[in-house]
C-alpha cells in the first residue's frame, strides 16, 4: 500500500520494515475503526426528545474482550520485535571488513585501517563525512565519539545508533545496492547538529577496489 | 440544622471569608479553588509564551534563514534582524518543550484541576494542608520565573534539549550556554519541589478526608487519574531532582557523574532522566484521561462504562510505568540484552495501555448521546419538580449511594453540589 519509507538498501531492513508495516497497519486499522464508530454513534445516538439513555454500568464480557485481544496483538508484536532486535543488535556477523567511526562536533571521522587491515598502524586511512564500502560486504564499525552523544543513523540502511563518549560502539549492515546515501547525526550534538551529514558511498567490489587503491596510493 | 439555619450559616462563613481583603483573597490565598485558578493561569501564561517559540520554530522550518515577523527587535548574536541562527533555534525549542511540558500541562493538568477539583469532587473541606498548598503555588511560580530568567542571560537559555542529553548539557563549552542551563537546572529543581509538595497534599487529602459514603471505589474517575498522577510524581520527582542535582555538581563543581573523561558514565543521566521521565508521561496524560471519562460519561448521561475496569487500568499504568523506561534508550548503546527485556515490558505495557485507550473508547461511544444546550433545558425542564439533576453529576456506580438511601438525600445536597461550608463539621 505505503511505500513511503525511504528505499531499503539493507540486507535486515526488510525484516524492520515489515514490523512497521504491520505495527503501522493494525493501528490505521484500529484509527479508522474508531474514528468511524465515533461518528456514527455521535450521529446514531444524538439527542432527542423523548428517547432516553440506555442505562449500563458496563459489561465484562466485552471489557475482557478489547482487553486481551489487544494484549494478544502486542504481547505477539514484541516476541517479533525481539527475535530482529537479537539478529541485529546483539549477533553481529564476522567480518574482515572493520571500519572506526568517531563522532565529534560536528564532523563524521572515519578511520580505515588501511592496506594492512589494521588499526593502529601508520597506513591508517581517515576521511572526514564520507564512507566508502563495498556492496554485498559486511560492514562492521566501531562508533565512537569525541564530545557529546551523537547518533549514527544511515535511514537507508534502517541503522541508527548512538555514539557515546568514553564507549566503543559496534553496529553493523550490509549494502545491498550501489549508490550514495544519507548519513545525518540524529541525536542533538550541538548549534552545529543540523549541519552535520556524512555520505555513505556503496560501491560495486571492482569500483571499490579502484577506490581503495587510488586512495590509498595518495596517502603515500 | 434546618436548611435555612444552613444557608444563614453559610452566609455567615462567605461573608467572614470576603473580610480576608485582596492580598489574601486573590494572592496569598490558602483556598484551594483560589490556588487552582493560580496554576490555570500560570499555566495558560506560560501557554502564550511556549506557543509563541513554537511558532518562531514552525517558521523557520518552513522558510528556512528568513526573518519571522516582529522579531527584529532580538539582538545580536541571538538573532540576525529577525533571522533565528541554529543556537537560538536550538534555545527555542529546547524552551518551549521544557514550558510546555513543566509550565503548561503540569500547572493546568495537575496544578490547576488537581486542587480545584479534589476537595470538591470528594466532599472535603480543603486541601489537608492548605498553606503547604500555598507555598507549592509560589514555589511553582519561582520556579517559572527562574526559567524565564534563561532569556535574558548572557549566552541565552539553555540549548541542550529537554531530555539535557549530558554530556551536551553537562559542559558549558559544548553549547557554548554558561548561565541559561544552570537557571534550567535550577528552575527544575526548585518546580521538583513544588510538585512534591503538591503531590503529598493531593494523597493526603484524597486519602484521609473523603467524605463519608466516599469509598475508593465511588470517587470520581478524575480523582482516580488525579491521585495516581500525584503517587508518580511523589515517586519520580525525586529521582529527576537527584540527576538534575549531580548535573549541577557536573557544570559548576567540577565533578564527573556523566562526563566519561573523569570517570563517569552519559549513559546515567538518560537511565535517571528517562526514569523519571516515563512516568511524567502518565502524568500528563492520566488527569486528561480522568476528565474525558467524566465529562463523556456526564453529557451523555450515562454511568462510566466499565468504572472498576478503568480504575484498575489507571493502576496498572502507573506501576507498568517504572519498568519501561528502557524504551526510550533502544538505540542509546545499552546493553543489547537489556534492550530485549525492556522491549518486552514496553510490549507489556504498551498492550495494557492501548487497551485502556480502547476500552476508553468504546465506553464513552456506546450509545453515547449528544448534550449541548437543548439538553441542558431539556434537563432543567424535567427537574423542574423533582431534585433529579444530581442523578446526571454523580454517576450512579461511582456512588452508588442506593446501598445506603438514608444517606442518599444528606449526601447529595451536602457532599458535592453545595458549597463546603454548609458543612459546619468541616473546620
Amino acid at each position: 500500500m505505503m511505500r513511503w519509507l525511504p528505499e531499503d538498501v539493507s540486507t535486515f531492513g526488510g525484516e524492520i520494515d515489515h514490523l512497521f508495516y504491520i505495527i503501522y497497519y493494525i493501528t490505521g486499522a484500529a484509527f479508522i475503526l474508531v474514528t468511524v464508530l465515533m461518528v456514527l454513534f455521535l450521529i446514531m445516538y444524538r439527542q432527542r426528545e423523548g428517547r432516553r439513555a440506555t442505562y449500563t454500568h458496563g459489561n465484562t464480557a466485552l471489557e475482557i474482550t478489547w482487553t486481551v485481544i489487544p494484549a494478544i496483538v502486542f504481547i505477539s508484536l514484541s516476541f517479533m520485535s525481539v527475535s530482529s532486535w537479537g539478529k541485529i543488535k546483539s549477533h553481529a556477523p564476522p567480518s574482515d571488513f572493520e571500519l572506526q567511526v568517531t563522532a565529534k562536533q560536528f564532523n563524521w571521522e572515519i578511520l580505515y585501517p588501511g592496506p594492512d587491515g589494521k588499526f593502529g598502524t601508520p597506513d591508517d586511512f581517515q576521511t572526514d563525512n564520507d564512507i566508502h564500502v563495498p556492496v554485498n560486504k559486511v560492514i562492521r564499525i566501531t562508533l565512537k565519539s569525541r564530545d557529546v552523544i551523537h547518533s549514527f543513523f544511515l535511514p537507508n540502511l534502517r541503522l541508527k545508533q548512538d555514539a557515546v563518549p568514553g564507549r566503543d560502539i559496534l553496529v553493523w549492515f550490509e549494502a545491498t545496492k550501489p549508490g550514495k546515501y544519507e548519513l545525518p547525526c540524529a541525536e542533538l550534538c550541538g548549534f552545529g547538529h543540523s549541519g552535520m551529514r556524512g555520505w555513505l558511498f556503496v560501491h560495486a567490489p571492482e569500483e571499490y577496489q579502484k577506490w581503495a587503491q587510488q586512495t590509498w596510493a595518495q596517502k603515500r | 440544622m434546618s436548611d435555612s439555619a444552613a444557608i444563614t450559616a453559610a452566609h455567615a462563613v462567605h461573608a467572614h471569608h470576603e473580610e480576608l481583603g485582596f492580598w489574601r483573597t486573590y494572592v496569598f490565598s490558602t483556598d484551594h479553588k483560589m490556588i487552582g485558578r493560580q496554576f490555570l493561569f500560570l499555566g495558560l501564561f506560560m501557554l502564550v509564551i511556549g506557543g509563541l517559540l513554537a511558532m518562531t520554530m514552525r517558521w523557520e522550518l518552513a522558510w528556512p534563514e528568513t526573518a519571522v515577523p516582529g522579531l527584529g527587535w532580538i539582538p545580536e548574536p541571538y538573532a540576525y534582524g529577525g533571522i533565528i541562527p541554529p543556537q537560538t533555534y536550538n534555545a527555542f525549542f529546547t524552551m518551549h518543550a521544557t514550558i510546555m511540558i513543566f509550565f503548561v500541562v503540569m500547572p493546568i493538568m495537575v496544578g490547576g484541576f488537581g486542587n480545584f477539583l479534589i476537595p470538591l469532587m470528594i466532599g472535603a473541606g480543603d486541601m489537608a494542608f492548605p498553606k503547604l498548598n500555598l507555598l507549592s503555588f509560589w514555589t511553582g511560580l519561582v520556579s517559572g520565573i527562574v526559567m524565564l530568567a534563561g532569556f535574558f542571560v548572557p549566552g541565552g537559555p539553555a540549548a541542550s534539549g529537554w531530555t539535557a542529553y549530558a554530556p551536551l548539557s553537562a559542559v558549558a563549552t559544548f553549547t557554548g550556554v554558561e548561565w541559561g542551563q544552570h537557571l534550567w537546572i535550577i528552575s527544575l529543581i526548585i518546580l521538583g519541589a513544588s510538585s512534591l509538595m503538591g503531590s503529598i497534599n493531593y494523597i493526603t487529602t484524597i486519602v484521609n478526608m473523603r467524605a463519608p459514603g466516599m469509598t475508593y471505589f465511588r470517587m470520581p474517575l478524575v480523582i482516580w487519574s488525579l491521585f495516581i498522577t500525584a503517587i508518580l510524581l511523589l515517586l519520580a520527582l525525586p529521582v529527576l531532582t537527584a540527576a538534575l542535582a549531580m548535573l549541577l555538581f557536573d557544570r559548576m563543581f567540577g565533578t564527573s557523574f556523566f562526563l566519561p573523561q573523569g570517570g563517569g558514565e552519559p549513559l546515567l543521566w538518560q537511565h535517571l532522566f528517562w526514569f523519571f521521565g516515563h512516568p511524567e508521561v502518565y502524568v500528563l496524560v492520566l488527569p486528561a484521561m480522568g476528565v474525558t471519562s467524566d465529562i463523556l460519561s456526564t453529557f451523555s448521561r450515562k454511568p462510566i462504562f466499565g468504572y472498576h475496569a478503568m480504575a484498575f487500568s489507571m493502576i496498572a499504568i502507573a506501576f507498568l510505568s517504572w519498568v519501561v523506561w528502557g524504551h526510550h534508550m533502544f538505540i542509546s548503546g545499552m546493553n543489547p540484552l537489556l534492550g530485549t527485556a525492556f522491549m518486552m515490558s514496553a510490549g507489556d505495557a504498551m498492550g495494557r495501555v492501548h487497551s485502556f485507550y480502547r476500552s476508553h473508547a468504546f465506553r464513552s461511544r456506546l450509545r453515547l448521546e449528544l448534550s449541548d444546550r437543548r439538553a441542558e433545558r431539556h434537563l432543567h425542564g424535567l427537574h423542574a419538580g423533582r431534585y433529579l439533576h444530581p442523578r446526571h453529576l454523580l454517576h450512579r456506580r461511582a456512588l452508588p449511594l442506593r446501598r445506603r438511601r438514608h444517606h442518599l438525600r444528606a449526601l447529595r445536597r451536602g457532599l458535592l453540589l453545595v458549597s463546603q461550608d454548609v458543612r459546619p463539621d468541616d473546620e
